[in-house]
């Protein structure tokens, strides 16, 4: 498993470049591995007839595994250390010069045109999509990826503005997201609100709970405020679990209505979308057009961040983020800043909630467990907190890396039939959020575009910008 | 009245288990200032371990003596966690040290949902029971409306094994070479290790100790409720956080005070309020904690410097 191999990778120390040191590394590492499997791997329980637990030994799994890491840490020590060492000095020079010029070089110039191409890319997608499938329906599944990725991107973008411009650490941040899918479903089904006019309530409904736990946490700072954060939105999800009068209970709200295309309902009538329009009826119109409604939902978010961050407020939330006791003795209210931060990030969550119960039609307290919030925070913190195509990247390589997993069956040919892709998603996930960490802490994009400039442009390495301290 | 002692019996079984589970807790954050975000995971993973081993013990080496098979189950559930907690922190925290405070908070999450994905998938998704055992019960009193007030032998090992333990750890803090150096190390990281304390070692030996713990009160977890489940580590991890931070983070005694406290009011919030409210009771008494007594019963106020 690729996982304990990188257990051992960065586990023991440097070793010589010789055979011998090289070989004892090997045999080390394989052995920590062999402790690490030893019940857990080895043995697996099983449920026997009589609804006893009996043990299944699995020697051989066990086997390859240490035999890995064995190749895998003795070519490392043997190999690798030369590489490692001359890593490190990079490393090391290159921690100084923190401010360069941002003249245009060839990586600036492909930057730039990165951006543009991005968008076209996110807005000829189910296009292309058609085009490589041939047709709409069967290009359902990728169009659906793509929905998925953009409420990602989405809500990455949300919580950057708590996390990534403000500093404040919000593990809590799907509390909003709830509120939002929850507003909606509520709203619509109860009181037969059409969804234009439940997307800015709930927006609204979820500023204000943004303010609400916003409120008591603004003496806290880093961890605790993670925690915190994450208690309320622990919370959330309980109460919506035990509250079964109102949010029906852990069985979620069914029948959500659908979206209407500004009024012309998606139906195979008369005053259908597809008839209106002179079109064949399909079910994939409704699709195509969440597509390109968490588009321009989540381009709208991209806008008013960019847009926020160069006004006043935007420019105390950095100020925060750098150092809160200079921000506060420069007469910045803290108390204003924190809650505005709080609050936008959270109105951009409820709208991609609600956006999310109108696509599923049914939402429950299961999606808004403690691993979303994880999600989007990892997809924040890897995009280089603040960086706003960062936070796309991001998002499109966790949310769309581990979706891939799922086209992986004909390695069942491989691993024998009972081998589910699947399963391993998360756990892949998880690892991935290590390795991206130890590989790069600082995010994918690490450098950041000054908000002000004083005669020319230059670019601020990640190192220098402060993560802020809740 | 009968009731209420009952319920305090029950209280202090299940705190002295998160007692165990908050020391792991503390000491990391004592000594390297980050929330160890994969320990309530140990823990879990301690769980399988002890239902693995104790199976072996049972159904293929046959020993009869429940109290032979749980010393066996709690050593090696024991050794094999720790060895789990030392490389964790090799793999997941150890590069991180120095890198922004951001990092292995978010390392430790990734680990969290490993180890909970990767027992699953080594162990599958169910529930995994074992067979009830210790199932004695002495009868204190009964009551005049026949309530009787009971305290099983599985409640007298629980809170008999995890002082002993104590007893033990808070010796290796205060009297060894081990807990002078790790004291060093909570106190300032820099000037131990010019002191001559080697002070990776000391941060590894940490969490191996606290994984230790951890596999203690994942043993005790599962001869308390019989079942054990892949999920089953995150809710008494934050459980065990807030008895943590309860305490007072950073304070030895203050996290097995708080691990008490935590689990008399979760139990009592069960008897007298609502059973599916109880984890809500602990989330908030986190919240409000952190809020207005953010260092604690037991700990050290924080000093702000400029």
């Amino acid at each position: 498993m690729s996982g304990d191999a990188m257990t051992t990778r960065t586990g023991a120390g440097p070793a010589g470049s010789d055979l011998a040191a090289a070989l004892k590394d090997g045999v080390r590492g394989a052995l920590v591995m062999l402790g690490l499997c030893i019940p857990i791997i080895l043995l697996r329980t099983d449920q026997s007839q009589a609804n006893e637990l009996i043990l299944r030994p699995r020697v051989g799994l066990v086997l390859i595994f240490c035999a890995l890491i064995f190749i895998l840490r003795f070519t490392l020590s043997y190999y690798g250390v030369k590489w490692r060492t001359s890593r490190r000095l990079k490393a090391q020079g290159e921690a100084l010069p923190t401010v360069t010029d941002a003249r245009p070089t060839w990586k600036a110039r492909l930057s730039a045109m990165a951006l543009p191409a991005f968008l076209g890319l996110a807005v000829t997608y189910p296009l292309l999509t058609v085009l490589v499938n041939g047709g709409l329906d069967p290009s359902r599944y990728w169009i659906d990826l793509g929905i998925l990725i953009l409420t990602y991107v989405m809500l990455g973008w949300g919580l950057n503005i708590v996390v990534g411009l403000a500093g404040l650490l919000d593990l809590g941040y799907v509390a909003f997201y709830a509120v939002g899918a929850y507003s909606y479903a509520l709203l619509a089904t109860k009181f037969g609100l059409s969804f234009w006019i439940c997307l800015p309530l709930a927006g609204i409904l979820a500023a204000f709970w943004g303010v609400l736990l916003g409120f008591p946490v603004l003496r806290l700072r880093g961890d605790y405020l993670a925690i915190v954060t994450l208690a309320f939105g622990e919370i959330i999800r309980l109460v919506l679990i035990n509250w079964v009068d109102v949010t029906g209970g852990a069985a979620g709200i069914y029948s959500i209505p659908r979206a209407s295309f500004f009024g012309i309902p998606f139906t195979a009538g008369e005053d259908g979308f597809a008839a209106r329009f002179g079109l064949e009826f399909s079910g994939m119109h409704r699709i195509v057009f969440f597509y390109y409604l968490i588009l321009v939902l989540a381009l709208i978010t991209n806008f008013v961040t960019m847009r926020l961050k160069r006004l006043p407020v935007g420019r105390a939330w950095e100020a925060l983020r750098e150092d809160e006791i200079a921000c506060r003795s420069l007469g910045i209210n803290t108390v204003s800043t924190k809650l505005t931060a709080f609050a936008i990030g959270a109105m951009f969550g409820g709208f991609a909630g609600s956006f999310f119960a109108v696509r599923q039609g049914f939402i429950s307290p299961e999606s808004f467990n403690f691993l979303e919030s994880a999600i989007i925070l990892a997809i924040v913190v890897l995009g280089g907190m603040g960086s706003q195509i960062g936070v796309a990247i991001a998002a499109v390589v966790l949310v769309g890396m581990p979706e891939l997993l799922r086209n992986l069956g004909f390695m069942r040919g491989f691993f024998g039939a009972g081998f589910d892709p699947n399963e391993f998603r998360l756990l892949l996930f998880g690892l991935g959020m290590v390795a991206m960490m130890v590989w790069r802490p600082r995010g994918l994009i690490s450098h950041r575009d000054p908000s002000v400039v004083l005669k020319e442009r230059k670019a601020i390495s990640g190192s220098l910008v402060k993560e802020g301290h809740g | 009245m009968d009731v209420f002692v009952q319920q305090l019996i029950n209280g202090l079984t299940l705190g002295s288990i998160y007692g165990l589970i908050a020391i792991g807790y503390t000491m990391v954050f004592g000594i390297i200032g980050m929330v160890n975000f994969a320990h309530g995971d140990v823990f879990m993973l301690s769980a399988f371990v002890a239902l693995i081993v104790f199976l072996v013990c049972t159904a293929w080496l046959g020993i009869g003596s429940i109290a032979l098979a749980l010393f066996i189950v709690m050593i090696v559930a024991m050794l094999v966690t720790a060895l789990w907690g030392w490389t964790i922190e090799r793999v997941a925290y150890r590069p991180l040290r120095g890198s922004f405070r951001l990092a292995p908070l978010i390392s430790a999450i990734g680990m969290s949902i490993f180890l909970s994905n990767f027992v699953q998938v080594a162990q599958g998704a169910r529930n995994k029971p074992i067979p009830p055992m210790v199932q004695d019960v002495i009868v204190l009193w009964t009551g005049p409306t026949g309530y009787t007030v009971a305290l099983s032998y599985k409640q007298i090992i629980i809170m008999a094994v995890t002082a002993v333990l104590l007893t033990i750890f808070w010796y290796v803090v205060q009297k060894t070479s081990l807990g002078r150096a790790q004291r060093a190390c909570e106190q300032d990281r820099k000037m131990a290790a010019l002191l001559g304390i080697d002070v990776d070692r000391t941060i590894s030996l940490t969490f191996v100790i606290g994984a230790a713990l951890a596999a203690v009160a994942g043993t005790m977890y599962l001869l308390y409720y019989g079942v054990v489940s892949f999920a089953d580590g995150f809710v008494p991890g934050v459980k065990a956080f807030t008895a943590a931070v309860l305490g007072g983070i950073g304070s030895l005694p203050g996290a097995v005070l708080g691990g008490l406290i935590i689990g008399l009011i979760e139990t009592m919030w069960s008897a007298y309020f609502s059973i599916e409210y109880k984890d809500v009771a602990a989330f908030s008494i986190l919240a409000i904690v952190l809020i207005f007594m953010p260092s604690g019963i037991l700990g050290r106020p924080e000093v702000e410097k400029v």
